[in-house]
């Protein structure tokens, strides 16, 4: 590599988010050495090892990463918008799709997921913190890490262009032989070693941190789907690892795993991706059921409907999702037994899923529905959702599949899985935290017009595919001929898109309008909900609850406020033990960083010698004995009297 | 913390409870980490693309002493622990010391016995076979190496602070991923060596 290919040059588009990403960088650095708040985000935010802010950073994270493959997304529908359009052309259009796959599920979805996870879970089973709040530190920077190494590709070297899903051997060195898939390899191994660590940490949390009292089947709905997920994430991300690091050997160092020559097998890595992979779309749609139950039972102010089947169905989801991979490759030369053996596996996905869309129906059903922002995106959920697991069904059938696979069809059909199931549950879930989170509200009337446009504007944009895909347009076109008759449906979605973007603007919106002027008066528990994260002040405290919660049902908090037992005793009150704050997680993060821009590059020596940083890190954090330190009861009582007024 | 005779140190208090709950979980994703290099490795087990097969190229006694050091360090660390519950730091570090000294022993027998494969033309670019063979021995031997380092800095901190709750668990849970990296080469030497010899 020469430097004059080092950054990317030669396309406008290019040139200009070089620009604006170079004047971005220096406006905030100029924005917070002008507001004097460098020491600030030092100490509140870099350091922090509180789980509250750790999952407000994931979310904003992902907020950004949304934008970004927001952008790509656009860019896709303004190319195919009419027949035969030169805005990008095949190799632009390639990177494009690629960056938007990635992006969306790796470093949208998943932390978008984990934050709200992050700032939840201990809330919702009354800890203090999560088991290990120096490694969820960690967890989150390495992922931020990752997902800019992965976001600065296009600028640097060149985008990664076989695909989200990188299949061999159009994804070796043979066939592309740029740096854009070394990135693919390294940035999303970096990441993938936070989520792992996460998937350790809440398991822990959720099995040993709980309330007195909490037993497994009183947990809320949405720690069940966590604990479950989490276990998926455990099981499946070492996967993820081995392909991964496969890849970039064979990328790097010439071995033959999946090459096509001197015995490596292409299949290989299609079967790993997938192992991984089926399971990663459970990954992000369970919490997101969680979430969805949560919100459904609070706005019926109803208790929720079958618990015990709820649990049993996510348990079987989980299992389920592990024998499924193959569905992604029926037509790849499978025997007929054994594509017959994956069509039973994954049409049985259904049956549980379908039991939970009942169930919520079940918990609506003569409830007295409020319907807030939290309520419409859970409504909305059903029917779309639905939708896409009718057409997963249709995919499932494998002989009918040689007439679906890679068409828009599949593309659709994912679409009206992930954007009601994880994104809808994202939206859900942020304006029914995000009193919790923030202090106040987000505006329900511009969440109105962020409702609407963007349900309306997902419809407009991925309805149509399914019928350009039954027409025969496969997937990852970047153009076509007016003769094919799919100019108009194309057209339609195209718009159908720009109203989505006009959604996603109203939320922006929403959150500058609420920051600015919404009220600050929200109390500790505005929806009148029923699980404990709605018992502590909102934001909550540090230290989370002044005393531990004592559990003895399903939905304590609520049944509490209905028998009228509510309030904190002044006697009650003792030190409180936290941890500290840390700057390894950061230091060991831009290390992995630094290694990994040098891998991607295939500069060997400096990547060993900053490896040395890495090391480094390990050995500061082993001499560590930092125990924490402790709140006076004086502090926790002058805190806590400023929310509930006098303690008795 | 609690003051409970019968429980061992390295269990007393949440935090060290739930650090050894996390570990076991670790040890799971692991679990499925070396499944998964096994897996590839039976895949491509036969494409050896004209290159040598396992068959011409391993080496019964070397793969023999290397079993025998490892399976003897686990024998140690085993000693290690017994001692540390006994509150015996001396006898601690003295086998945690010989635990090393043999998985040194190991890792070096191990490169050397790359190095020959290498010179016999069997590098990890030439077969789809030795990619696999390479990767998942590599993999298993970098554990061992960086799990020498790990030990080697708690070795300082026994000496340092002597056996507490927090190195007693530390020193625990290196000693499961020692044991855990032994019975994956047992796997290796079953399944990779003896099934390649036969
Ligand atoms: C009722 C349950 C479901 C069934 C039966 C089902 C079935 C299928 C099948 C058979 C395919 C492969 C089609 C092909 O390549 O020709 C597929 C692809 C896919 N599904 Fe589903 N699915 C279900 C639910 C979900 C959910 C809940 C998600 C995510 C939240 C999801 C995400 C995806 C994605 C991302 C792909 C395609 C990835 C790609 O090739 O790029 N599916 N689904
Ligand atoms: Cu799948």
């Amino acid at each position: 590599m020469t430097w004059d290919q080092f950054f990317v040059t030669g396309d406008p588009l290019i040139l200009a988010s070089q620009i604006a990403i170079a004047l971005t960088m220096v406006g905030l650095v100029v924005l917070v050495t002008y507001l004097k708040r460098w020491k600030w985000l030092w100490k509140e935010w870099f350091t922090t090892v509180d789980h509250k802010k750790i999952g407000i950073m994931y979310i904003l994270a992902g907020v950004v990463m949304f934008f970004r493959g927001g952008v790509d997304g656009l860019m896709m529908k303004a190319q195919t918008s009419r027949p035969e359009l030169e805005f990008l052309d095949a190799q632009h259009y390639d990177e494009v799709f690629t960056t938007h796959g990635v992006i969306m599920i790796l470093f949208m979805a998943m932390p978008m997921l984990i934050g709200i996870m992050n700032v939840v879970i201990p809330l919702q089973i009354g800890a203090r913190d999560v088991a290990f709040p120096k490694l969820n530190a960690l967890s989150f920077w390495v992922f931020f890490v990752g997902a800019m190494l992965f976001n600065i590709s296009f600028v640097i070297g060149g985008s990664p262009d076989a695909g989200w899903t990188a299949y061999f051997p159009l994804a070796g060195k043979e066939f592309t032989p740029g740096v854009g898939n070394n990135y693919y390899a390294i940035a999303l191994q970096i990441a993938g070693i936070g989520t792992l660590a996460t998937g350790v940490n809440f398991i822990v949390t959720i099995l040993k941190m709980r309330a007195p009292g909490m037993t497994l089947m009183k947990m809320p709905m949405f720690t069940w789907t966590a604990l479950v997920t989490n276990v998926i994430i455990v099981a499946a991300f070492p996967i993820l690892t081995v392909a991964l690091a496969f890849m970039t050997l064979d990328r790097l160092f010439g071995t033959h795993f999946f090459t096509v020559a001197a015995g490596g097998d292409p299949m290989l890595w299609l079967n790993l991706f997938w192992l991984w992979g089926h399971p990663e779309v459970y990954i992000v749609v369970l919490p997101a059921f969680g979430m969805f139950s949560e919100v459904i039972s609070t706005f019926s102010r109803k208790n929720l409907y079958g618990y015990k089947s709820m649990v049993a169905s996510i348990v079987g989801i989980a299992f389920l999702s592990m024998l499924v991979w193959v569905h992604h490759f029926y037509t790849m030369g499978n025997s007929g037994a054994v594509n017959s053996v994956f069509s039973i596996t994954t049409m049985a996905i259904a049956i549980p899923t379908g039991v939970k869309i009942f169930n919520w129906l079940f918990t609506m059903r003569k409830g007295r529905i409020k319907f807030t922002n939290a309520m419409l995106w859970s409504l909305a959920f059903i029917p779309c959702f639905t939708i896409g697991g009718v057409t997963g069904v249709m995919l499932a059938m494998a002989a009918a599949d040689y007439q679906y696979h890679n068409t828009m069809f599949l593309v659709a059909h994912f679409h009206y899985v992930l954007i009601p199931g994880v994104v809808f549950a994202v939206f859900a879930g942020l304006y029914y935290w995000w009193p919790k989170m923030f202090g106040f509200k987000l505006n329900e009337k511009i969440g109105y017009w962020h409702f609407w446009l963007f349900v309306i504007g997902f419809n407009v944009t991925f309805m149509p595919m399914f019928f350009v895909g039954l027409d025969g347009m496969s997937r990852r076109m970047f153009t076509y001929s007016a003769s094919t008759g799919w100019g108009p449906l194309l057209g339609l979605s195209a718009i159908g898109a720009l109203i989505l973007a006009a959604g996603f603007a109203a939320l922006c919106y929403n959150i500058y309008w609420s920051f600015r002027y919404a009220s600050r008066d929200v109390g500790n528990d505005p929806w009148d909900a029923r699980t404990l994260e709605w018992a502590t002040a909102s934001p909550p405290p540090h230290y989370n609850f002044a005393k531990v919660p004592e559990v003895s049902q399903l939905d304590e908090f609520w049944e509490n406020k209905k028998a009228g037992i509510t309030g904190l005793k002044k006697n009650e009150i003792e030190e409180i033990h936290m941890p500290s704050n840390s700057w390894t997680p950061l230091f060991m993060a831009v290390a992995f960083g630094i290694v990994g821009f040098f891998l991607v590059f295939e500069w060997f020596i400096p990547a060993a010698i900053s490896a040395v940083l890495i090391v480094i890190g390990l050995i500061l954090n082993s001499f560590d004995y930092d125990h924490g330190y402790h709140v006076s009861v004086e502090e926790v009582e002058e805190t806590e009297r400023k929310w509930r007024g006098d303690l008795k | 913390m609690s003051s409970q005779s019968t429980t061992p140190l390295e269990y007393q208090g949440q935090q060290n409870q739930m650090t050894i709950l996390g570990f076991w979980i670790f040890l799971g994703a692991e679990i499925v980490l070396f499944s998964t290099l096994f897996a590839s490795y039976f895949v491509l087990e036969h494409n050896t693309a004209g290159g040598p097969t396992g068959e011409e190229l391993f080496m019964l006694k070397e793969v023999l002493i290397e079993t025998f050091l490892l399976l003897t360090s686990s024998f140690t660390c085993g000693l290690a622990i017994h001692e540390m519950r006994n509150g015996n730091k001396r006898d601690t570090i003295v086998w945690l010391i010989v635990t090393l000294l043999l998985g040194l022993g190991f890792v070096y027998m191990e490169i050397s016995e790359f190095i020959h494969y290498v010179h016999e033309g069997a590098t990890i670019q030439t077969s789809g076979f030795l990619s696999g063979f390479f990767t998942l021995l590599g993999t298993h031997g970098l554990h061992v190496s960086l799990g020498i380092g790990w030990v080697t800095l708690l070795i300082i901190q026994m000496m340092k602070r002597g056996i507490t709750p927090v190195t007693a668990r530390k020193v625990f849970v290196a000693s499961l991923y020692w044991h855990f990296l032994d019975v994956v080469w047992i796997f290796i030497f079953t399944f990779v060596y003896l099934k390649g010899m036969m």
